[in-house]
This record gives C-alpha cells, sequence and structure tokens, in this order.
C-alpha cells in the first residue's frame, strides 16, 4: 500500500481557524485574545468591508509589535465611523489627521519616535497611516509619495473600497471602469466612470522601489495577516492595499462582503501580490477561475452593463483587463492551494 | 474640570453604542441534519463521529458510532451505505468514503480491545430476543445498555444470522463477526445457540420474559416452478451459501447456472467461482433493471462471472437447461420471445428471494401476518402486547443496516414500554443541503480509494476482497467530510463579523453571538463553510 504523506486539515488555511492546526499556526483573528483593535458599537454600515479589514490589518500589526504602535489615520469613512467625539472604538493609540496629509503625520510620528530613542526612549514604537482610496490615491497623494521616497519608517495601509462612500458614493480614481457613482452616473453612450482614468496605486508604490509593497482583500484572512507581519519585520517605507468591498457604494448585500472581495480576487479583477524593492516576489493564485459577470452581476453600480440589452462590450473591455492583471501577475499559479 | 484646552467632554468608548438596535435579521446557530445521517438505515450519528476522527480521536469516534449501531467493523463491510450516495461532497469533488473510514474504526476497536460501558444500573427487566442475526444482535445490545437483562436465542450453531449464512466469507471474514458478537456478549447478555424457538408465547412464559423482540430472518428459499427431468439437480441459494459455513461444501458440479439477479444471486456465482465452478446468472431482465447492486455485478464481472441478461429458464435436464430469451415491453417488464437456446448445466441454484418461516408464532394472538411476513406499527411492534419484531421479517429493505436500525428502534420502545411509557423520537431538524454550504473554504482533496486485491488472487481465493485503510489515508478520508450542518469551530464567524459581535466560548464549547451590537449584516452566516448559522427576521 502506497503511503500518503499528505498533510490535510479539511479547509486548511482557509477558514479563519482550524481546530486541526497547532494554536501556533491559527491566524491571529482565530485567537480568543486577539487585540479587537476596533471595537464593536461603531457606525459603519452593516457589512462594512473597511471596518473588517481595519481589525484584520491593524490586530495583526499590533500582535507583531507587541501591542507598541501608534496609528495616524485619514478623514473617511473609517475615521467617522469609528470616532465620533467622545466615543471612539479605537483601543490602540490612534491620531485622527487631516483629509490629504496622513501620509505626512505618520512620518512625523516616526521622526519623533527616531529623536526620542535618541533620547533614551527604549520602547520600540511603530507607526501605521491608514486611510481610504480617497484620502489615498486622490487628496493624500502627494504626502504619501514624500513618505515613500523619503522611505520614512511607516506602515501605510490603504483600504479601497473605489470611492468616496460616507459622502454619498462620489468617484475617486481609484473607482473602476464602467461602475456607477453619484458623480459617474449611468448615462449615455458610455455609463459609468471612464476607461483609461484613474490610477493603480500599487504600481505607483511599486514605481518607487520601497522596500515593500502588497495588495490583499478581506476574502483571505491568512495572506492579509502574513503581508501585515511581513511588512512589520521591515523597516522604512511600506504599503499595503486592501480590497474592502462596501455594500452601501458597491449595491451589493450586507452578507455579501467577504464574498465580493473573493470574487474580485478569483476573476482577476483584483490581483494579490507583494513585492520587495519594486520587484513582484509572490503573487495569491487563483483557486477557481471564474468570469467577470460572477463578480459584476451582484453590484448594483454595474446594473446597467445588464438591463434589457446587455452591454457584453462593456463586459468585455472589463474581462479584458481582468485577464491582462491574470497574465501581467500571472495569477494561474501552478499551487491550487 | 481640569481639562486639556477645547476639550468638554471624557473620552468614551463606543461600547456605549448599542448597535445590536440596528437589526433586522439575527443569526442563530443551529444543527442541521446531515444528509448522511439522514439516510442513515441504522441512525447513525455520522458527522458527529467523523468529528472525532478527524482529530484523530478514534476511540471518541468509535464510541459515537457505537451509540447506535454496536457493529462498525461489520458495517463497514457490508454495507451498501446509501449515506455516502447523499454525502454533499460528491458536488464538491466525490463522496466521502464513510464505509471505509467506519471499518477502519472497527477494526481499529477490534485490535485495541475497547470494550462498551457496562450499564449504570439494572431493571430487573428481562427480554428475550429470538435470532442472533443483525437486528437480534442490535436490539440485544441496546437493551443491555438500558440496563435489561436481555437473552437472545438463536437456533443455529453460530451468531450472526444472514451475516454468517448469507454473506461470503470474502465479503466478511468470520473472525470480524466472531470479535463484535462477543463485545456484545460482554454485557452481560446471554446467548443460546441451536436453541430453536417453536412457540413464542411458551418461551416467554418458561423463561419469564417481560417482552420479546423477533427476529428471526427469511431463510427459506423461495422456488420457482421449472419443468425439469428426474436427474436435474436444483438447489437453493440460501442452503449453498449456509452449507459454505458447514465441513462439506455443495457438490454443484462444473458448469452452474444460477437463476435471479439480486444480490444473493451475485453472492452464491461469486462463491462458486472461488470453488473453481463456471457461473452462469440467468436473470430475466436487464442489468439496470437487476435489484443487485451495480457494484457488486461489476466485481462479479470482472472476476469471470458470465451474465445472461434477458433470459428465463424454461426446462431444465441433467447436464443442460434451456433457457427462453426475453424483451422488455414499453412498460419495462420483460416479455417472452420464443426463441430458445440451451445451456450447459450441470446443477442450477435458485436465487429467487425468500421467506420468513413464522413457524414459532402459531397461535399467538393479535399478530398479523401479509404476505410472508408479519405486521408491526410505528413502534415496531406487533399486534401482540410486549412481541416486538424486526429485520426481515417485517416488511422492508432486506439489508444488514436496516436490520440493525430496527434492532435499534424496537428496543428504545421495547424499553419505553416496560418503563410503561411511549418513546418520542426527537424532531428531526432540517436536511443542511449543498445549498446551505459554503464549500470554497474545503481544500481539495482527491478520494482514496480503497485498494483492491487483484483480479487472479480474488478469483482463486476466499480472502477479503476490499481492503481496510491505514491510519493516514482513513485520517485523510475523515477530513474531507464539510460537516455539513454542524458547527466544527473553524472560527470563520468568529474572524468574519465587522462588529467584533461572535464570542468564542473555547473548545467544544463553540461560540455565542453578542446581540448588543451584531448588526445583522449575515456575513457569518454567509461565510459558514457548512451552514450552522441561519438568519431569521427580528420580532417587533
Amino acid at each position: 500500500m502506497s503511503f500518503q504523506p499528505i498533510k490535510f486539515y479539511q479547509t486548511g488555511t482557509f477558514t479563519v481557524g482550524n481546530r486541526l492546526l497547532a494554536p501556533e499556526e491559527r491566524s491571529v483573528q482565530a485567537s480568543a485574545k486577539r487585540f479587537n483593535s476596533i471595537n464593536s458599537g461603531h457606525r459603519a454600515c452593516q457589512g462594512c468591508g473597511e471596518a473588517l479589514g481595519a481589525r484584520y490589518a491593524i490586530d495583526a500589526a499590533m500582535e507583531a509589535t507587541q501591542g507598541r504602535l501608534i496609528a495616524a489615520n485619514a478623514t473617511g469613512c473609517l475615521e467617522v465611523f469609528s470616532t465620533p467625539y467622545p466615543e471612539t472604538s479605537w483601543q490602540i493609540p490612534w491620531i485622527h489627521s487631516l483629509f490629504g496629509n496622513t501620509a505626512a503625520v505618520a512620518s512625523g510620528i516616526a521622526a519623533a519616535q527616531k529623536v526620542k530613542m535618541k533620547k533614551g526612549e527604549r520602547r520600540n514604537i511603530r507607526v501605521v497611516a491608514q486611510g481610504g482610496d480617497g484620502g489615498t490615491t486622490d487628496i493624500g497623494f502627494g504626502c504619501l509619495s514624500g513618505m515613500f521616497e523619503r522611505n520614512d519608517d511607516v506602515l501605510y495601509i490603504c483600504y479601497d473600497n473605489g470611492g468616496y462612500m460616507n459622502t454619498g458614493v462620489q468617484r475617486s480614481s481609484a473607482t473602476p471602469p464602467a461602475a456607477r457613482t453619484s458623480t459617474t452616473p449611468a448615462a449615455g453612450a458610455e455609463p459609468g466612470n471612464v476607461f483609461g482614468q484613474g490610477k493603480y496605486l500599487p504600481a505607483i508604490a511599486l514605481a518607487h522601489e520601497i522596500p515593500y509593497v502588497a495588495t490583499a482583500t478581506v476574502a483571505d484572512l491568512r495572506d492579509l495577516e502574513a503581508k501585515v507581519r511581513r511588512a512589520m519585520e521591515i523597516r522604512g517605507a511600506r504599503y499595503i492595499h486592501i480590497l474592502v468591498p462596501c455594500p452601501l457604494g458597491w449595491g451589493t448585500a450586507a452578507s455579501d462582503t467577504v464574498r465580493m472581495a473573493r470574487l474580485a480576487k478569483e476573476t482577476g479583477v483584483f490581483p494579490v501580490f507583494e513585492a520587495e524593492y519594486g520587484e513582484i516576489k509572490s503573487v495569491l493564485a487563483i483557486r477557481h477561475r471564474l468570469p467577470v459577470e460572477d463578480y459584476l452581476k451582484p453590484q448594483k453600480r454595474y446594473a446597467h452593463l445588464f438591463g434589457k440589452t446587455p452591454r457584453i462590450d462593456v463586459i468585455a473591455r472589463l474581462q479584458a483587463l481582468a485577464d491582462r492583471n491574470i497574465r501581467k501577475y500571472g495569477l494561474l499559479g501552478k499551487e491550487a492551494n | 474640570m481640569d481639562k486639556p484646552f477645547a476639550i468638554t467632554l471624557d473620552p468614551g468608548s463606543s461600547l456605549a453604542n448599542k448597535t445590536g438596535s440596528w437589526r433586522t435579521f439575527k443569526p442563530v446557530y443551529l444543527d442541521r441534519l446531515p444528509p448522511c445521517n439522514a439516510t442513515c438505515p441504522a441512525g447513525e450519528n455520522i458527522q458527529g463521529w467523523l468529528f472525532h476522527a478527524e482529530s484523530g480521536d478514534y476511540e471518541a469516534a468509535w464510541r459515537s458510532l457505537t451509540e447506535n449501531n454496536p457493529l462498525p467493523a461489520i458495517m463497514g463491510r457490508v454495507c451498501y451505505h446509501p449515506c455516502e450516495g447523499a454525502c454533499n461532497r460528491q458536488h464538491v469533488d466525490t463522496a466521502v468514503g464513510i464505509n471505509s473510514i467506519e471499518r477502519f474504526l472497527g477494526d481499529e476497536a477490534i485490535r485495541r480491545g475497547w470494550a462498551f460501558p457496562k450499564p449504570a444500573v439494572k431493571t430487573g427487566k428481562r427480554v428475550l430476543v429470538v435470532g442472533a442475526g443483525p437486528s437480534g444482535l442490535s436490539a440485544a445490545y441496546h437493551l443491555a445498555r438500558l440496563g435489561h437483562a436481555v437473552e437472545v436465542q438463536e437456533a443455529g450453531p453460530y451468531a450472526g444470522g444472514m451475516m454468517r449464512f448469507g454473506i461470503p466469507k470474502y465479503r466478511l471474514p468470520r473472525e470480524v463477526i466472531e470479535a463484535e458478537v462477543g463485545r456484545i456478549l460482554d454485557l452481560g447478555v446471554v446467548l443460546r445457540l441451536n436453541c430453536k424457538v417453536s412457540s413464542i408465547e411458551q418461551a416467554m412464559k418458561e423463561g419469564q420474559f417481560d417482552a420479546a423482540f423477533l427476529a428471526v430472518g427469511a431463510h427459506i428459499g423461495k422456488r420457482a416452478y421449472i419443468p425439469a427431468g428426474t436427474a436435474a439437480k436444483m438447489v437453493d441459494a440460501v442452503s449453498v451459501l449456509r452449507s459454505m459455513e458447514g465441513e462439506e461444501p455443495p457438490m454443484l458440479g462444473r458448469r452452474v447456472v444460477v437463476y435471479g439477479g439480486g444480490n444473493t444471486a451475485i453472492d452464491v456465482a461469486r462463491t462458486v467461482k472461488r470453488m473453481g465452478a463456471e457461473p452462469v446468472i440467468v436473470y430475466r431482465r436487464t442489468r439496470d433493471k437487476a435489484p443487485a447492486h451495480d457494484f457488486e455485478i461489476e466485481e462479479a464481472l470482472q472476476e469471470g462471472v458470465m451474465v445472461k441478461w434477458l433470459s428465463t429458464i424454461k426446462q431444465a435436464e441433467e447436464g443442460e437447461i434451456t433457457i427462453e430469451k426475453m424483451a422488455l415491453d414499453e412498460k419495462g417488464f420483460p416479455q417472452p420471445t420464443g426463441e430458445f437456446e440451451t445451456l450447459a448445466a450441470d446443477s442450477v441454484v435458485l436465487a429467487l428471494g425468500q421467506d420468513v418461516d413464522l413457524g414459532l408464532l402459531d397461535g399467538v394472538p393479535g399478530l398479523e401476518v401479509k404476505d410472508g411476513t408479519v405486521q408491526v406499527g410505528p413502534n415496531m411492534m406487533t399486534g401482540h402486547p410486549g412481541i416486538f419484531a424486526g429485520g426481515d421479517m417485517v416488511p422492508s429493505e432486506r439489508t444488514v443496516t436496516v436490520a440493525v436500525g430496527h434492532g435499534k428502534k424496537a428496543a428504545r420502545h421495547i424499553d419505553a414500554w416496560l418503563r410503561g411509557t411511549a418513546y418520542v423520537p426527537p424532531p428531526k431538524p432540517e436536511i443542511a443541503g449543498i445549498e446551505k454550504l459554503n464549500t470554497w473554504y474545503y481544500s481539495e482533496a482527491p478520494h482514496v480509494v480503497r485498494p483492491t486485491l487483484d483480479i487472479l488472487r480474488r478469483q482463486s481465493s476466499f480472502e477479503e476482497v476490499v481492503q481496510g485503510l491505514d491510519e493516514t489515508n482513513a485520517l485523510f478520508e475523515a477530513r474531507r467530510c464539510l460537516s455539513c450542518g454542524n458547527c466544527f469551530e473553524c472560527d470563520n464567524c468568529y474572524g468574519v463579523c465587522p462588529d467584533n459581535a461572535v464570542i468564542k466560548l473555547g473548545p467544544g464549547k463553540r461560540f455565542e453571538f453578542n446581540y448588543d451590537y451584531c448588526k445583522g449584516c449575515g456575513i457569518c452566516a454567509t461565510e459558514c463553510p457548512c451552514g450552522a448559522i441561519k438568519m431569521v427576521a427580528e420580532g417587533n
């Protein structure tokens, strides 16, 4: 009888925890003693991907730094729903900056930390900056690029939900093509957001050749945690871009938040990779490749593509973008697991 | 009073904001019924025992399994595993090999000598079980564990019933029967062999029994009228299989025609093949209409058993038979075609089904017998109070597993009846169908194919055809279980809640919701791999 040296754990590392794995192999989120950096009672919408992504990321960073962490937070959903004065959901040292200057505030904290260390401070306190895609790709872009080029010792986390959601779903430079927002209505010959506009910030971060750049989604927790842990091992400017579906802005069911992130990854719409010093080191392979329709159809912001006369041409262009991602990043990796 | 510049309020926590008030739907944990459990004729909690097997705790798995079925090593060999036909994993890749894991646990229990716990209290009641087949043994086991004194009276020289006298050795080695029966006897069950009950009323009176469970099986081979010459040799399948247990194997000659298309026909054909004969099965309908299980037909064909489909025997003479070709009509019934063929045959074995020997029931008032079987109520009791019946002698599908299920069911009702109450089975929860699951989370895993002895060895010996799993692949196979409808503590709900509104209670204790903060988004229910969370509308 042939011996089977297969390590097989029912759900492996796809689920948050797994009783069959040794405790040290389990995720931070599976622990009953996780930090819960962002606590219950916050005012995020039902099924908010950003609230989830922020807890995933900051809990992992807290774990990696043994709780020695300061976070600067740009204006945006995350700040608004977590900290309506005088209450806060944050259980970590946390500062609210302006909409556009979070990277600069974090750079300042890091600089102050350097000075304090020189003056005898022994604790090794690390700095995280975080914001939404509006505060990162549009308004805070100059400060962020400066933080990158100076290689300041900050991990910047962008929670990308593709628009200005809490002010009424306006377009940002991270809004995907064809998506309807309140400023890119589904009207005219080319409804929704225009093709060929906007920017892909992970690639811009890569071009700065900073020590670490990664993308992640709320659907792959273990991957996200590993990336935050890796980022905290490195000194210098680091950037993690996390896809956080927004039930309000995307027009999806509150219960489908994690599912939408998974579909974005499995269709190739959102490539998940990590890079060091401008070079891609690894990608998270697609497990079961799906057509982009599977991702687009559940979202009301794309409903105009599936009307009486479906916009096959537009869907084909979106499929072509996903196919380009798959080709460019090699998302159909060998290992299916 | 002494606040920093521009600060007028004390800092507060968002915990003051009970977001649970937003909710219109709320998540609730529930245990749904896995399809495997729902289809198991013996009522096993398959998902339940696999849960223990997954963590490598085989003893706990075996103990959980034997709560419902005392014969796992036998089951793991002869059960037709309807559970695997219902398994949700077949929609992902292939069904979990439940039957092979059951066998592994059964063999492991025999190897390690695990014993059943002795009943804590004795009720002082005496129950007679007639027949030591699967149904009788199962009833005896459950009654003994409920604290009753049980005596099993068996007409034959060995325990096992049809498992012994109907199922060939290459499917069920006799040591396995001995081991599993012995473990039931260790509970204090008295077994009396070669003790044929000719009158149930008398036997109950003599032994001062408070109740009886009849499970005498169906051992009389059915006959069909076939014109035959005086020298033609005709025997019935049951007696052929039974004589395999004795000193002298049956003398059937080289060319043996087996008449019938059920599992017994296949068993006889494969048995005589192993004795060096050339069996030909003659069956009046087609392969897909044959009552035998297809895998058994397949194994028989692989071993070189010939089959004449769509044929009936018209005449039997010494050394040859005449068969008539049949054709299926539009309703699927075989009709004669008038085409005849002769076939060399040293003997004809009739495998046309079995009847029940109901002699022991003569004169018992209140009993109802219909179509040769004893009629029982939903509580397995016959028309005569205190006399229950099960297995092949009551109307049902005649398999070992159904018989074991009857034994368990009857034992529960007998127990209640002896206590002057009625057993009410707990309500069945809703089925955990594949649509309730989020199968994305399960790792890909191929089915472990049970190694089979190579074809030549199978044809010439009575060694077991299907071999068992070893520990590595049994563990692998167990972990392929999706745990349909029952929490397996994957922490997904705890992790994916954006509001930290799931409380982790620790290993084995599962989770609970913190409804103060749960906004009712439903991510937990969508992302629960096994469908153990349901969203229900909030009342006003």
